[in-house]
């Protein structure tokens, strides 16, 4: 038997099992999944705890539901990868052999990296990135009747790395509902120039924040919270003060990816940009967010990339040279409020583009738009994550990005 | 995409003025890249930028801040003393790599 590892049971992990398990031959392949938390997430619900929006029980169900019969999985918590050995230690001492090897163990947020984050955390200073942290953030939400709100990413790449401004289009949206929104005061913290740094959607959404009244604090690397004076503090000693301060920590891979001599400087795998295959260990892969890939951390990515990889592996472990290109192709919803999301798609090479998704011209879903079908388009992608997506079943988007139905805008647009 | 002259050549750059050809780089050209937005090149300036050179030759990636620091063992601290309130924007500017950008 040849024995195929996956390592974490979230989103590619589990869509990995599933195609994988179909593909290969139950008598030649034993394929085994190391479940580190026993829950799935529904992750994307995790912006909407916060205010009220999504019952949070609905957003966790049972990892071992999403993984097929012929898949072993083993519960436990990863201690170390032994890269020439073809082994993986596991904290409770089991040993699990493999032949090939898929890290899938994907990114967490990481706060005691940054010096006094964690001092008031739950108190003035939250997040939404874990199931109890969107939780903790509703009961602050419901409890803020006026100050400043700051929303701040700590440090680039973070996972949904569009989430935090939908966050803060949500928090807009949450407090003039609320009759509250002119007694807070709103400022998005980013270490990127802007809130939006590609043009063309800068050129689309720039007044976005303005018209709002949200203020924006570009070029903002964080070098500590000072809890007692409520203030952030960067490294180029400005100071911005806070009353509720809601964080993207630091966003750092598994450590048990570091240990092995496996990751970069924040524990991500360098693979390979189109095959995800390790330069080093050519029988190790690493997909989702796990992957230290120049393209977005999101499901959707993983998503793509498991359109991809399956076919490579299949033709890999038959001795041959993988053919398929990963092209970095992610597809996201950005709410933006008022009952409105906006669509963007894109991948290595092309920025968010305007234009129709998913059919050319037809749409229904405009690209790089507010709009009340991309709306319905967020809430209706639940069911089908859950019932398509992670049992690996096709979905009808094509897995490489496609510049049909994009307009490409001409120079003065931008 | 556009072309500029800079040290008597012809180079690629995005709207922005960021080089867009690896190849089209030097020290040369670099040292006027610094000029345009106010960098004195010290000994100390031109290691953190030989060391992004090298690491995108390698990653395919601008090393970020923290790479600079963590692989390059130049504190973030000294970033910022060496290239005021923006140095990632300016480290990659003057490398002639893509600047740090997120993905909207």
């Amino acid at each position: 038997m040849r024995r195929l590892l996956i390592l974490g049971a979230g989103t590619a992990g589990t869509i990995a099992a599933n195609k994988l398990r179909r593909m290969l031959d139950a008598d030649e392949w034993d394929i085994t999944i190391v479940d580190q938390r026993g829950a799935h997430y529904y992750q994307p619900a995790f912006l909407f705890i916060p205010f009220g929006r999504y019952r949070p029980d609905k957003a966790r169900k049972k990892a071992s539901s999403f993984i097929p019969e012929g898949v072993t999985r083993v519960q436990g918590v990863i201690d170390r990868v032994d890269a020439e050995a073809r082994t993986v230690a596991l904290e409770d001492g089991a040993e699990l052999p493999y032949d090939y090897l898929i890290i899938a163990t994907g990114t967490s947020p990481h706060p005691e990296e940054t010096p006094g984050m964690e001092d008031d955390w739950h108190g003035a200073v939250h997040s939404f990135y874990t199931f109890d942290d969107a939780v903790a953030l509703r009961r602050a939400l419901a409890g803020f009747t006026g100050g400043r709100l700051v929303v701040h990413i700590s440090e680039m790449p973070i996972k949904c790395p569009v989430a935090p401004l939908e966050f803060t289009l949500l928090a807009d949206d949450f407090f003039r509902r609320r009759g509250l929104r002119d007694k807070v005061e709103i400022t998005f913290v980013t270490p990127l120039s802007g809130a939006f740094t590609k043009p063309v959607a800068a050129a689309a959404f720039g007044d976005m924040l303005d018209s709002r009244g949200i203020a924006v604090e570009p070029d903002f690397m964080v070098e500590s919270i000072d809890p007692e004076a409520r203030t952030v503090v960067s490294f180029d000693e400005r100071e911005v003060p806070y009353d509720l301060f809601v964080t993207v920590p630091v966003n750092k891979g598994a450590g048990f990816v570091g240990r092995s001599g496996l990751g970069d400087e924040l524990d991500f795998v360098p693979v390979d940009h189109h095959t995800l295959r390790h330069a080093g260990h050519p029988e190790i892969f690493a997909l989702g967010d796990a992957a230290a890939v120049p393209t977005s951390k999101a499901g959707a990515v993983a998503h793509f990339e498991l359109d991809v990889f399956p076919e490579n592996f299949v033709r890999i472990i038959a001795g041959e040279e993988p053919q398929e290109r990963f092209d970095g192709h992610a597809t996201c919803f950005i709410e933006s409020g008022g009952g409105k999301a906006m669509l963007i798609d894109f991948n290595y090479d092309t920025e968010p583009l305007p234009g129709m998704f998913p059919v050319p011209t037809v749409g229904p879903l405009p690209l790089l738009k507010e709009s009340r079908f991309n709306h319905w388009g967020k809430l209706a992608f639940e069911p089908i994550y859950w019932s398509m997506l992670l049992p690996g079943h096709p979905l009808p988007l094509p897995a490489q990005m496609s510049m049909r139905g994009k307009r490409v805008p001409a120079k003065e647009e931008t | 995409m556009s072309t500029t002259t800079l040290a008597g050549r012809e180079v690629h750059v995005d709207a922005e003025g960021f080089l867009t050809e690896y190849d089209e780089w030097d020290e040369e050209l670099a040292q006027q890249l610094a000029d345009q937005i106010g960098v004195e090149m010290t000994p100390e300036h031109w290691d953190v930028i030989r060391f992004l050179r090298a690491d995108y030759a390698e990653t395919g990636q601008t090393a970020t801040t923290r790479r600079v620091n963590a692989v390059g063992g130049f504190p973030v601290k000294k970033q910022f003393a060496l290239f005021p309130k923006k140095p990632g924007k300016k480290m990659s500017y003057i490398a002639g790599l893509p600047k740090p950008a997120g993905c909207v």
